[in-house]
């Protein structure tokens, strides 16, 4: 199982063995297949198109959620605190592609630690929290965003999250911490309540042993220790003195989260200081005016009332089978030809020309008639 | 009402007909999953290691069993490699798996026939106008006198030795499909029009013998024209067997062919009776089903083109009890008497007699 069509840098040639793999005799011999198919005999992560990944590790530390330990196939080039990674999964017979924030920090050479959520109507998230086991072997892409640190630390940094929100800003505090950078770092997170935590003994640990690492936990759902309760407000930045007009700030987390923040470095004319991590929910339907109209796919002679969801799901929805990845409008996979009318792009709100371009359908919504050449 | 010589049905019956196939078909759609993801992976591993076997077996050629083995496993890799393999995946049979290793448009085989070729010809021409005289080019692959409905010729006399040319250079006779040779040679296009299928022809070609008759043989030193004799062998053995369980398939006695005004305005359910009345069925046990690419269950497969191979025969048994329910042909029967009749066939209608 490999992700599909992932920009899967070229592994280094470590060894004789690697560069004869990687020979045109070999390509020559394996034709058409690839040297893969035939090395993929051995072993299930001896493989040249990218990184695969075998889990070594799998805990609990809530019960909704699983933190696996995996340890990628040669051709892992690390990544960057904050970065995400797309996992391939198969689920009753599909592979599934996903994109999750490792939470450890930069330095764990040839591990990475994922801790997945499960989410009532996900699929993937159900599946990994239910069968993950060590041994399992998934996809792996290298790594990609930009949601990342500066190369040179910020003298105040504010990290935000709710939620699985955390992970990517986890991994920033670890690797700060094991840098032993000393600017002040406030680190604001948001679960429904505690036993909802995960890393909650580490965080603990960190803020007693970083004087300069402030770690505020903040319940939406119950009473919190420290006083603080409910959603993020000015309050709330306030008395955790997170002097957000100054620090560098990095969120993650729930819509309405992430809202309320841009809203609020907007206000305070700060955006250039705010990085933003938003995972979109796999699922979404946007009704309401400009979205009657009706769906040609041109290929397979299909044409349907749109309904409003994305063109990935009304193309599946039909009975087609087009290919997509991430659902998320990240990963490109699905990305194909239209031939006519304008779409929404849900992710920013903009409204295409009616002209002919390539669209990623899992994040696209018609705006009136659309023809795909699906 | 078309299709003189056999039951005819009412636009009413045949949509009637149309409507429990797609019943199976969405049955089928729905119940998709891990099962068909294991069945086919499990068919490529099996494939992958035989073809490891064979070519290391003809290592050690010199050693005769050795040579028969390895020759027996290649050919049955090849073979397994179009049949099951290929044809069905890049029917797009297996693209919900959103896996690109066997997604129907990515997917190459070890054919002479570059895949994208195959594709138009045929998941499109072939399954859309199915044993439509003009059209389908299965039909005869533009040499050979298939039906009584094509015009004799004088030319046609070579019926039953180009037969047996095209079987034995079978996977050279699919590469060509597209190039309409027979049209070229008529003066009706040129070879110009069609230089693009034919560089991709050639490439392919040239792959496939650079490894099977350059490169592999050498790599043996001494052995080399001994493996060379093998990889041609298994090659010969996977151009016989298509050859004969292709020719299976829409030719035995009791199918029927169609001409293009029978079938303008075609419904689905017409489409579905068409594919019923121009396909045949062959009897056998399992592994003569896999090793045929499900292809003996020709009747379910044009009826179901995108459907997982390995459900026909399941979906067989259904389409049978609809065709008996309604009094409609369904040609079944052991490969002897299949190819036996699509071989008398081939010898009759090189002679004028037959002609309709």
């Amino acid at each position: 199982m490999t992700p599909p069509g992932l920009p899967t840098p070229l592994a280094p040639l470590r060894s004789p063995a690697r560069r004869l793999l990687r020979s045109g005799l070999l390509e020559a011999l394996a034709a058409p297949h690839g040297v893969d198919r035939y090395l993929e005999l051995v072993h299930p992560t001896r493989s040249l198109r990218g990184p695969q990944a075998e889990l070594i590790a799998v805990r609990r530390q809530t019960v909704d959620s699983v933190t696996m330990t995996l340890r990628p196939s040669d051709g892992w080039h690390g990544f960057r605190a904050g970065q995400f990674i797309r996992l391939t999964i198969e689920v009753a017979g599909v592979l599934e592609t996903r994109c999750y924030s490792p939470a450890c920090g930069e330095q764990a050479e040839g591990q990475v630690e994922i801790t997945v959520k499960a989410h009532p109507a996900g699929k993937v998230s159900r599946y990994l929290n239910e069968h993950a086991r060590p041994g399992m072997v998934v996809g792996m892409s290298a790594a990609g965003g930009d949601f990342v640190l500066p190369r040179e630390r910020p003298e105040r940094l504010l990290l935000i999250s709710s939620g699985s929100g955390i992970t990517p800003v986890m991994s920033m505090l670890r690797t700060l911490c094991a840098e032993g950078h000393g600017g002040t770092v406030t680190f604001l997170h948001y679960a429904r309540t505690g036993e909802d935590v995960v890393y909650r003994p580490e965080l603990a640990e960190i803020a007693a042993r970083h004087p300069n690492v402030r770690i505020v936990l903040v319940h939406t759902r119950e009473a919190t220790a420290g006083g603080l309760a409910g959603h993020i407000s000015r309050e709330h930045l306030h008395r955790v003195g997170a002097d957000h007009r100054r620090a560098h700030t990095y969120v993650c987390g729930a819509p309405g989260l992430i809202a309320w923040v841009r809203a609020t470095w907007a206000e305070d004319g700060i955006e250039q200081l705010l990085h933003v991590e938003s995972f979109l929910p796999a699922s979404f339907t946007v009704g309401g005016a400009g979205t009657e109209g009706s769906v040609d796919f041109a290929r397979s002679g299909e044409r349907v009332l749109s309904d409003g969801g994305s063109l990935l799901e009304q193309a599946e929805q039909a009975g087609l089978c087009p290919q997509f990845g991430c659902r998320m409008g990240i990963c490109r996979i699905c990305t194909c030809r239209k031939t006519a009318g304008s779409v929404r792009n849900v992710l920013n709100g903009e409204i295409s020309g009616a002209e002919e371009e390539d669209i990623q359908i899992c994040v696209s919504v018609p705006v009136g008639d659309v023809e795909l050449a699906l | 009402m078309y299709y003189a010589t056999t039951p005819s049905l009412s636009k009413e019956q045949a949509d009637a007909f149309g409507r429990e196939l797609d019943a199976i078909r969405r049955h089928v759609l729905a119940d998709l999953g891990e099962r068909d993801a294991d069945y086919i992976r499990g068919v490529i591993r099996t494939q992958r290691r035989l073809e490891v076997a064979g070519r290391s077996l003809l290592f050690f050629s010199f050693i005769p069993p050795a040579w028969l083995g390895g020759v027996t496993a290649l050919s049955l890799s090849k073979i397994l490699d179009n049949m099951e393999i290929g044809h069905n995946v890049m029917h797009g049979q297996y693209d919900w798996i959103n896996d690109p290793e066997l997604n129907g448009r990515r997917f190459e085989w070890d054919n002479a026939c570059p895949a994208d070729q195959w594709r138009h010809s045929h998941n499109y021409l072939h399954h859309t106008y199915t044993n439509v005289l003009g059209k389908d080019r299965d039909v005869g692959y533009g040499i050979l006198r298939m039906s009584e409905r094509q015009p004799w010729r004088l030319y046609y006399l070579g019926n039953p030795l180009y037969a047996a040319l095209l079987a034995i250079f079978f996977q050279y006779g699919v590469a060509v499909h597209d190039l309409e040779l027979d049209r070229i040679v008529a003066g009706e296009i040129t070879l110009g029009e069609k230089r693009d299928l034919l560089d991709g022809v050639w490439d392919k070609v040239r792959r496939q013998t650079i490894k099977d008759y350059v490169l592999f043989p050498l790599l043996s030193g001494p052995s080399a024209p001994l493996v060379l004799a093998g990889n041609a062998s298994a090659n010969l053995v996977r151009n016989l067997w298509a050859f004969t369980t292709i020719f299976c398939g829409h030719f035995p006695d009791g199918t029927v062919q169609f001409t293009e005004e029978e079938t303008i305005e075609e419904t689905r359910g017409q489409w579905y009776y068409r594919q019923l009345l121009g396909s045949a069925d062959l009897t056998g046990g399992k592994l003569f089903h896999i090793l045929s690419g499900n292809l003996s269950h020709q009747i379910e497969h044009h009826l179901f083109p995108d459907l997982p191979s390995h459900r026909y025969a399941e979906i067989a048994v259904e389409v049978r009890e609809i065709c008996r329910r309604n009094g409609l042909p369904y040609n079944a029967g052991p490969l002897r008497k299949q190819f036996g009749s699509v071989v008398r066939k081939i010898a009759r209608l090189a002679l004028p007699k037959g002609e309709a």
